[in-house]
């Protein structure tokens, strides 16, 4: 059982849960960039969460289906058509043998996730599926896809009916403008006061070149620096540091004018100062968000960090339960 | 004859020429045939190229160089 890829969309990946464990050696985690969204897709065709799905962004692919098969597509609002009739999201549906999967202009959001029953079937590489297309691993072929390629699936876990939907008040989507909550990082302290709090006074745009690895703003008033004399092995730059490592999640600022926040494709390390983290709970909705799409940054501390990560687990909880049957 | 839109495929920045110091692909009132670019939209560090699509006389654009654009957006008229 196979699908065939007709048109591949703008950049259309093969992406599970990802790849914890080698960021110190550079391989970044990888995987969807709204896990919410990919384990829901999931989680409506009977898969296991971290089964690997398509994560298509900005523009949907044109897939033809070789066998009967469950989808479903959640994330971004891009709607769903099996030959060319609309398929409600976060909803499962069927397709039969040599029918075609097509999507609608994108409504809303940015990423959306196309899971089927079974789950894309790619060689697993250091315990993922996931395409980490700068480094050329995992995926199909190491690449985003392209026309003509085919994707094997695996066999399905369980049989389920189609029409099964996540409701809509558990679904997940950025408010507007965009709110990211940030906990303030080590190296605070190079930054003025009055910097520190225009960074998280002003609203800041998603800059057109946001992707994969990192998700650029611009907008908003570049930062102070506190003056220091740079020290030895850092760049001369204000904004550089001592070669450090990036977490996933940090924000650095080059300059002191963009701040860039390192997602699922990031390096793990460089001479940037990072002014804080986007906080666990949060990072999803990043994979989410369109070019010139307004947010701004929220100052939280710790306490506020893990108790989002808690009602975020929550939250996920009360899916698999409305899932389970 | 009718008048229809070409739309953006992608959400990005619109722009109307191949590099700053080219002229603009086309001018309003200037004639097209379906593989002609128009514009490009520029998103995640890769320039797309927006085709017309279809054979007819460009009418006018409905954004700016340089605009932000939604996907699904028109971008101009055409008299096909």
């Amino acid at each position: 059982m196979a699908i065939k890829i007709l048109a591949p969309g703008l950049s259309t990946t093969v992406q599970d849960l990802g790849r914890p464990g080698y960021y110190h050696l550079g391989i970044p985690l990888s995987g969807g960039m709204d896990r919410f969204a990919l384990r829901v897709a999931n989680l409506l065709v009977g898969n296991d969460e971290g089964a690997a799905v398509l994560e298509a962004v900005f523009m949907g692919p044109e897939i033809e289906f070789t066998a009967d098969a469950v989808v479903a597509v959640t994330g971004a609002d891009m709607p769903a058509k099996v030959d060319g009739a609309v398929q409600a999201a976060w909803t499962s549906f069927k397709i039969k043998a040599g029918q075609k999967l097509s999507f609608d202009f994108l409504q809303k959001g940015a990423r959306a996730y196309i899971a089927i029953a079974g789950g894309i079937d790619v060689p697993v590489v250091l315990g993922s599926r996931s395409t980490y297309t700068l480094g050329a691993l995992g995926g199909h072929q190491g690449r985003k896809l392209q026309a003509g390629d085919e994707l094997a699936l695996g066999s399905a876990v369980k049989s389920v009916a189609a029409g099964r939907s996540l409701a809509e008040s558990l679904r997940r989507a950025p408010g507007a403008p965009a709110e990211l909550r940030v906990l303030p990082g080590l190296y605070w302290h190079r930054i003025t006061d009055e910097s520190g709090r225009q960074f998280f006074d002003d609203t800041w745009k998603v800059a057109p070149e946001a992707d994969r690895i990192g998700y650029r703003f611009r907008g908003g008033r570049p930062l102070g620096f506190v003056p220091r004399k740079q020290p030895f092995g850092a760049g001369s730059d204000p904004s550089n540091i001592v070669d450090a490592c990036y977490p996933y999640g940090s924000i650095q600022v080059p300059g002191g004018t963009e701040p860039i926040v390192l997602h699922r494709d990031a390096v793990s390390g460089g001479g940037y100062f990072m002014v804080g983290t986007v906080i666990s709970a949060d990072m999803d909705l990043i994979g989410q968000l369109q070019p010139h799409t307004p947010a701004r940054f929220v100052k939280v501390d710790m306490k506020g960090a893990l108790t989002a990560r808690h009602d975020r687990a929550s939250l996920l909880g009360r899916v698999r339960a409305a899932l389970a049957s | 004859m009718a008048i229809k839109q070409i739309l953006s495929p992608l959400p990005g920045t619109f722009y109307r020429r191949p590099a700053p110091d080219q002229p603009l692909y086309k001018n309003d009132g200037d004639s097209v045939t379906a593989g002609d670019v128009i514009g490009l939209v520029e998103v995640m560090k890769s320039f797309n190229e927006v085709k017309a699509g279809q054979v007819g006389k460009i009418v006018r654009f409905l954004v700016e160089n340089e605009d932000a654009v939604m996907a699904g957006q028109p971008l101009a008229e055409i008299d096909a």
